[in-house]
């Protein structure tokens, strides 16, 4: 329909979803980030590996700019995410790992409230909310409060209300903490279902070995460094080892396996 | 690798579904700003509706001001006739738009602090990851707790009103000018000996015997964005004061107390000049001024001037602890998850 004519970075077809270049972070004398860079391209599912403390969460804070990363460069679909943070912003989805939503509220009222931060009212607000639950199977609770939700249920309604605004980059920062083994598979489901169909750029951060497929490109932050960022199959083959957990282990020189770290 | 075509095909559904980039401009332009606005108000007013404790203790806190605290002190104060008073009010009626303003300032302390708090959780985040720019952000959130405000003063109001408090009937809004330059100043500001007022507008007679609650209203939102914003200053800042008693010792008491929301300056002149001069530079006086002047259908001038003035000054400051490059947030260290 529209010709994307205009001279926006995003014209090219395939500008990665999200690029972070050599950035490094401090707080007062402590350095969080070194020299971190990584690409997640469209489409592409990156899982963040870290212990808890790695710099997972201030990696996120600089993308989504909580935090100003005052050294190195990232830029979401092309836009610099300092220079200019409204354009890059809106292509951004994030899930938090603390909650977002009001439990007094109902799913409607609280979508409509996330989808009004983006510009939306009206019925535009409404069609979008009710298409969000749609994508994550809780379309005919709209009306119930979230505090009758379970655990699994209100992580699928905080990716309902990050994916509202169709963002080309979604990030998810621990998003299966603390939810059983059913609601853990199903929200990596839904995930992984819109990287295939929508062709979104994940970057899931977790600190669960079992989360990351064959498939998936992973990204190993130890101690604000990035160890390792590459295919999984590569991984096992460099470190001469058969699963993820072993190659962790080898690649970053902990004793403890991740789980009983975290 | 996959082939070009199946590139081409997969990017069109996701063109589809995700928009062009021509929506993203619509939706960020005036409508957009408008949306976002009254979903931040909304949100306010619909998590306030949901709190009745909140209500019920911003209510009966102004209202055991008005029926214990000025019973009792009545018989000891005598007020005498001050613009805007025209003859002699009870004391009730003169310390009701300092109870107004004391809403106001604990409506904006809690709701600031309650903002400082969100800050780390996600509440606040997804907030400032909205694509709108930062200060528009904040000022439609401080905007939101003024909206808050003003149904916990009419609430307040209308109980009083209950009481037999209520705004005298007004004829015509006034432009009200005096100004007493402060001793420090030592004449480099000039003093002005009569009030000078000006006639702005008449109210048509179908208003006039409730206009006060109307003109109220602007005096009502200038003033509460004005606290709001320094408190949301105060909070961002003073990392101590993330406890509410905090709060009341160190900001709520003093601004409340050295003003003139309980007794007029000219008596407190007569106790202490040093402490009629704390009064006259604390901003809590000039809001509660401006909203005593309106209730009664009058701008007073240099309540308003001194109010914009400071709310422009602590707005600002607001936002530039916000700010991520230089403000606060960055300077306190990580969040609380990933440690």
């Amino acid at each position: 329909m529209t010709t994307m004519a205009s001279t926006g970075p995003a014209d090219a077809d395939r500008t990665p979803a999200l690029v972070v270049s050599n950035v490094s972070h401090s707080f007062g004398e402590r350095k969080v980030l070194d020299r971190v860079s990584l690409t997640v391209e469209q489409g592409a599912f990156v899982v963040l590996l870290g212990l808890n403390g790695a710099g997972k969460s201030t990696l996120f804070s600089l993308v989504t700019r909580l935090y100003d990363n005052v050294s190195g460069e990232i830029t979401i679909r092309g836009f610099d995410v300092r220079r200019r943070p409204s354009q890059a912003l809106q292509r951004l989805g994030v899930v938090f790992q603390s909650r977002t939503l009001d439990i007094d509220l109902t799913l409607m009222q609280n979508l409509k409230y996330h989808a009004a931060l983006h510009g939306f009212a009206g019925r535009a607000a409404t069609m979008r909310a009710k298409q969000a639950l749609e994508l994550v199977g809780l379309a005919d609770r709209a009306n119930e409060k979230v505090r009758a939700l379970s655990g699994g249920q209100v992580r699928r309604v905080e990716i309902a209300r990050s994916m509202m605004h169709h963002p080309d980059l979604l990030l998810l920062d621990e998003a299966t903490v603390g939810l059983d083994l059913g609601s853990r598979e199903s929200v990596m489901k839904i995930v992984r279902d819109l990287v295939a169909k929508e062709r979104i750029g994940v970057l899931w951060a977790t600190h669960l070995m079992d989360e990351v497929l064959r498939t998936d490109q992973v990204v190993i932050l130890h101690k604000g460094v990035v160890l390792y960022n590459g295919p999984v199959p590569q991984l096992l083959t460099l470190t001469g080892t058969s699963s993820v957990r072993e190659a962790f282990r080898a690649v970053t020189g902990t004793q403890t396996t991740i789980e009983e770290a975290a | 690798m996959i082939s070009s075509q199946t590139v081409t095909a997969a990017s069109d559904v996701a063109a589809n579904y995700r928009g062009s980039d021509d929506d993203a401009r619509r939706r960020l332009g005036f409508a957009g700003y408008f949306a976002c606005f009254k979903g931040i108000v909304w949100r306010e007013i619909l998590r306030y509706l949901h709190q009745r404790e909140r209500f019920l203790s911003a209510l009966v806190r102004p209202l055991i001001w008005l029926f214990i605290f000025a019973a009792g002190f009545r018989q000891t104060l005598g007020i005498s006739i001050i613009p805007p008073y025209e003859t002699y009010v009870l004391y009730e009626e003169f310390i009701a738009p300092g109870l107004i303003a004391m809403i106001l300032l604990f409506n904006a302390m809690q709701s600031s602090l309650s903002m400082v708090y969100d800050r780390e959780t996600g509440t606040m985040r997804t907030l400032l990851v909205s694509p709108f720019p930062r200060s528009f952000l904040l000022l439609s959130k401080l905007l939101g707790g003024v909206s808050v405000a003003l149904i916990q003063a009419y609430a307040f109001m209308l109980v009083a009103w209950f009481w037999g408090i209520a705004p005298p009937p007004i004829t015509e809004v006034k432009l009200f000018t005096f100004y007493d330059a402060p001793s420090w100043a030592g004449g480099a500001i000039p003093t002005m000996t009569d009030p000078i007022v000006t006639s702005l507008f008449s109210v048509p007679s179908f208003i006039q015997p409730f206009a006060g609650y109307i003109t109220v209203i602007p005096a009502i939102i200038l003033a509460g964005l004005m606290l709001g914003s320094l408190a949301l200053f105060i909070s961002s800042v003073i990392k101590q004061l993330e406890n509410f008693a905090g709060v009341m010792n160190f900001v709520i008491f003093p601004m409340f107390f050295a003003s003139s929301a309980l007794y007029p300056l000219w008596r407190i002149r007569e106790a202490s000049p040093m402490l009629f001069e704390i009064c006259r530079l604390n901003p809590f006086t000039y809001a509660t001024e401006l909203i005593r002047f309106a209730l009664y259908g009058q701008v007073d001038t240099v309540s308003l001037a001194l109010v914009v003035g400071c709310t422009i000054a602590f707005l600002a400051a607001a936002v530039f602890a916000y700010n991520p490059s230089k403000g606060l947030i960055a300077r306190r260290g990580g969040p609380g998850g990933s440690a």
